[in-house]
């Protein structure tokens, strides 16, 4: 058993504001092995994105890790790098892609300069080495006419365009780690088939493990080996794709399962899950998700469930594990029965 | 041409080579110097109780479409008639009543709610607008949409940032049923959505439509989300219709390259099913400068795609009953032999449907 | 879900601006020279215009009887200014008040209206702005002689409302664009009515704003006029007199510069200090959108 890559060990990430304390991030664990894609799966609120952050230390007051918090990378803790050595491993050798291309961009440079900004930074090139190294990057990513485009500005590129640019950018140190948030949210779903043509192609080509977050099931089956299931700031279930989807064990994934609309599939109502997300200053007691659970029932109000090892590395955050029958006996959830079902 | 999925009784909307184009102005006069032709001779209808969906990318025209019909956009050329009535026509006095009638809900749940409103405000001003009641009795008229939509009653006194996207989204959806309208333009309703609230607001939509008999012009871009609520579904494309169809017909056997192209494209939450892609090359034109001929021929696919495909605008045709489509490429076609061959065709008609293109499972 | 807390509507601005200690001081402050010039009558020990004694009162520095001194025409300067503040306050209020309507409205509907309306009117408040409020007030004051409290306070309005429009109009562009617009219009909604109901609420925060710092320029223009000889007739007392009335031995007769220029000073940074604190309370209005990491009330 390879040492993995990346290593979070009881995260925890807090935001202290007016309104109380936000555990965004409460308790998340799990690791990301060489050359894997994992993917991470949440709606909002969950604190999938705040989790990426908190990987590269990207958070700002009133967001504070708390200690305790351990991110193993490479062997090194983060938490115990000072930021000259973060700003080492930023863009360098755990690189971020973020969901929206326009903003990732600085306007006001060029695509050459921008990607080239990197490779000056982290590999001390010159500036005429620095804009060679963006053309190829350029080609990498399948862009035409490279030389051309890298004189240009992000605002004369379309979305699908300026979204390779910010891979090329990632990509650029060859590194060991790319995280990429909701990377083709914002794309239309032909140039979304491309980019995670291109990202898969890409990752397997260099080796570079990725972690995916994303909220489309659909993304997540087509290019992870792995799935993280996010809710209200933990984990609440991990499986091999396949596992996720044949076997889903938490009643939150199989909720998401069934809301999902499919091509080709039934044409009845969706399946929804009543009620909304708890507020993160005031997580409730127990199971964080009983509330809107068809099977919830008195442990899960006051016992806050571990992760039990469902076999084959699945694990799931709920008491089901240990009483599997209850299944057998679903019910309206709390939420549905409180009439406040509007989310 | 009457596209309409009523044999019977005439359409409530009609839209006829619905254009609208925005002039580029250039230099410190403003000479126009080209336009963006956003939406370019569209035509269809919707039959009461019906949903048309309106899907495509971005910078297809589906967006102005829908507001072009409403007239929040002034379209350029074309007609539009509403339950007989051309609204092109009217007058800013009779367009105010007609308003009533035709209602719109919003894509951005955050941007489309005064933040300054109550959200019992919000809802209540079409009320007022429309003197269709006031005082106490408005307030239960409201109380009564809130409910409607899912919403409690008390939340009346709250302003839109106290909800979620998916709550604000259904004060919207009260705010456009207060005037009763009985045609509602959905645009991007649930595309800010997470998917389990997505799956709320569309069944609330489909409950609402039976209660109330309205139809729905609905505009999106997920697939999988239009297969669930359509009636009939038009693919656009660059400002054109190209291809309109029953939902079953268009999702089982689509006939135009690029709807084919567009379902080959959305993940299938199916783990190891490698699906096969159709790719398309390049990204999608500008509508300023769009191509000659089929405007999405440099892109496509189709094995007989030739000079000719540069030249000649594709008609939109009934491929089979009910079933049209713009190509002049798939059988059966209006477009003669020798008038292809006389635009440089050197491959004829071919039926072509790829694997990739279905989702069904066998 | 439960709604989290309004973060709009009156209470929840005077919370967030009570917050900041430095924002109470100002308030303290203001509320301070508020009452005082409500109460002058009452707090005052003399008459302001009174010249108490010609031959042995005039220009006495603070004593017991006389905490601020005396001017040259021996007038207790503690009750000119508190009385001088009615004439700051009414001023300043006044004036502020009128630009600030007039300056909405047509910024409003410049912006809202667009076209020839906007064009016109905004070239008209482009001619205006480049040509320097004070020499304006120079020359109109110097021309029809010292004003009365109500001429001069409707020349401050009418020189101040330009720079309010344009921040209005610039808002209402803004905000024209926005989906709630055209919902209302989509409903039917006239005009007249998106600019009253949707418009307006909107932009009266940045309004709001400047409206405090316009107090602030209008006192300290007023304090200057009268300064110059050319603000308000005299023996009317302002603490721009005042100082005025010291002007010509200034390091001798020091307590008639000191404490009216004190008191303009304290004034006018309490309005900025309020102005800034009431622009960062009136704003966000809206919760961050999606992108923002700290949960929000989007579930």
């Amino acid at each position: 058993m390879t040492t993995p890559l990346l290593e979070l060990e009881n995260l925890h990430t807090f935001f202290y504001t007016d309104a109380g304390v936000a555990r965004a991030v409460d308790g998340v664990s799990f690791a990301v092995g060489v050359g894997e894609t994992v993917g991470v799966v949440g709606e909002s609120g969950c604190g999938k994105s705040v989790t990426a952050l908190s990987i590269l230390r990207l958070v700002r007051p009133p967001g504070r890790i708390e200690p305790g918090s351990v991110m193993r990378f490479e062997g090194k803790d983060l938490m115990a790098l000072d930021e000259r050595e973060m700003q080492h491993v930023r863009g360098n050798r755990i690189a971020m892609v973020f969901q929206e291309p326009m903003t990732a961009l600085n306007p006001v440079f060029t695509i050459g300069d921008q990607i080239g900004e990197v490779a000056r930074v982290h590999a001390g090139m010159n500036k005429r080495d620095a804009l060679a190294k963006a053309v190829e990057m350029l080609k990498l990513v399948g862009i035409p006419a490279p030389e051309q485009r890298a004189g240009e500005y992000p605002h004369q590129l379309s979305g699908g365009m300026r979204q390779r640019v910010v891979i090329a950018m990632a990509l650029v140190m060859n590194p060991a780690l790319v995280i990429a948030d909701e990377p083709t949210t914002a794309l239309d779903v032909t140039i979304q088939a491309q980019i995670l043509e291109l990202l898969a192609d890409l990752t397997r080509r260099l080796g570079t493990s990725v972690l995916l977050i994303t909220h489309d099931l659909g993304v997540v089956a087509e290019n992870c080996t792995r799935v993280i299931v996010m809710y209200a700031g933990e984990v609440v279930e991990e499986a091999s794709t396949s596992d996720l989807f044949a076997r889903a064990h938490h009643p939150y994934t199989e909720g998401l399962l069934g809301a999902m609309p499919r091509v080709g599939g039934e044409k009845d109502r969706l399946a929804t899950i009543p009620g909304t997300v708890p507020p993160p200053t005031n997580w409730p007691k127990g199971c964080r998700f009983r509330d809107r659970c068809p099977y919830a029932w008195e442990r899960c109000e006051t016992e806050h469930p571990p992760l039990y090892q469902i076999g084959g590395g699945h694990t799931s955050r709920c008491h089901l594990a240990e009483e599997p029958e209850r299944r057998q006996h679903p019910h309206p959830p709390l939420a549905a029965q409180r009439g406040a079902t509007a989310a | 041409m009457t596209t309409s999925a009523r044999a019977d009784g005439s359409p409530l909307l009609a839209v006829r080579d619905l254009t609208k184009h925005f002039p580029i102005k250039r230099g410190i006069f403003g000479r126009v110097d080209g336009a963006v032709r956003a939406v370019d001779g569209v035509t269809f209808d919707v039959a009461p109780g019906e949903t048309l969906a309106l899907v495509g990318e971005s910078g297809c025209g589906k967006s102005t479409t829908g507001r072009a019909i409403l007239r929040l956009i002034e379209p350029t050329s074309g007609s539009v008639h509403f339950d007989g009535q051309d609204v092109l026509a009217l007058d800013a006095a009779d367009l105010r009543k007609l308003r009533r009638r035709m209602q719109i809900v919003f894509q951005d749940p955050f941007s489309s709610l005064n933040p300054r409103m109550s959200i019992g405000a919000i809802v209540r001003e079409g009320l007022t607008i429309h003197h269709l009641a006031e005082g106490s009795a408005a307030d239960n008229r409201v109380r009564q949409l809130l409910e409607e939509v899912g919403l409690r009653s008390e939340y009346a006194t709250r302003y839109p940032h106290e909800f979620s996207g998916g709550q604000r989204q259904r004060v919207g959806i009260a705010r456009a049923l207060s005037v009763e309208p009985s045609f509602i333009v959905c645009d991007e309703p649930v595309s800010a959505l997470d998917v389990s609230v997505q799956a709320q607001v569309v069944n609330l939509l489909q409950d609402l439509q039976r209660e109330r008999g309205l139809a729905y012009l609905f505009i999106a871009h997920d697939l999988s989300v239009v297969e669930h609520i359509a009636d009939r579904v038009a693919v656009m494309y660059l400002g054109h219709v190209v291809e309109l169809a029953p939902v079953e017909m268009l999702y089982g056997e689509p006939i135009m390259p690029y709807t084919q192209a567009l379902l080959s494209a959305v993940p299938a939450p199916e783990p190891g099913v490698k699906r096969e892609r159709i790719l398309l090359a390049g990204d999608v034109p500008s509508p300023a400068n769009p191509p000659s001929g089929c405007v999405f021929h440099p892109r496509c696919q189709h094995p007989a795609r030739d000079a000719a495909c540069a030249k000649i605008v594709p008609p939109l045709e009934e491929k089979a009953p009910g079933h049209w489509a713009a190509c002049i490429k798939q059988p059966p076609t209006a477009v003669s032999w020798e008038d292809q061959r006389a635009a440089g065709a050197t491959n004829q008609p071919e039926f072509f449907l790829p694997r990739a293109a279905l989702h069904r499972s066998a | 879900m439960t709604p989290s807390a309004p973060l709009v509507g009156p209470r929840r601005t005077l919370a967030r601006l009570l917050r900041d200690s430095r924002t109470r001081i100002a308030i303290v402050v203001l509320l301070v020279v508020a009452l005082s010039a409500v109460f002058a009558p009452l707090l005052a020990p003399y008459d302001p215009s009174a010249q108490l004694d010609i031959v042995r009162l005039p220009s006495q520095p603070p004593s017991f009887a006389h905490p601020l001194g005396t001017d040259p025409y021996s007038r207790d300067v503690l009750s000119r200014l508190l009385y001088g503040g009615r004439i700051s306050l009414a001023v300043g209020l006044g004036a502020v008040l009128l630009a600030m309507s007039f300056g909405i409205a047509v910024g409003a509907v410049a912006g809202f209206v667009g076209g020839a309306v906007d064009a016109v009117l905004m070239r008209f408040v482009d001619a205006a702005l480049s040509i320097p409020r004070l020499l304006v007030l120079i020359l109109v004051t110097s021309l029809w002689g010292s004003l009365g409290l109500v001429p001069l306070t409707l020349l401050m309005a009418g020189t101040g409302w330009f720079a309010v429009s344009r921040l209005v109009r610039a808002e209402t562009l803004a905000l024209r664009e926005r989906e709630f617009i055209v919902a209302a219009r989509a409903l039917g909604a006239s005009p007249l009515r998106m600019l009253v109901r949707h418009v307006l609420p909107n932009v009266a925060a940045p309004a709001l704003v400047a409206a405090t710092l316009g107090i602030a320029n209008v006192i300290l223009l007023e304090a200057g006029l009268s300064y110059l000889g050319i603000g308000v007739r005299p023996p009317t007392a302002s603490w721009g007199a005042i100082i005025q009335d010291g002007a010509e031995r200034v390091s001798d007769l020091w307590w008639l510069t000191l404490f009216p220029g004190l008191a303009i000073l304290v004034t006018v940074f309490a309005c900025n200090a309020l102005g800034d604190a009431l622009r960062d309370a009136l704003d966000p209005r809206q919760l961050p959108r999606g992108t923002d990491p700290t949960f929000a009330a989007e579930a």
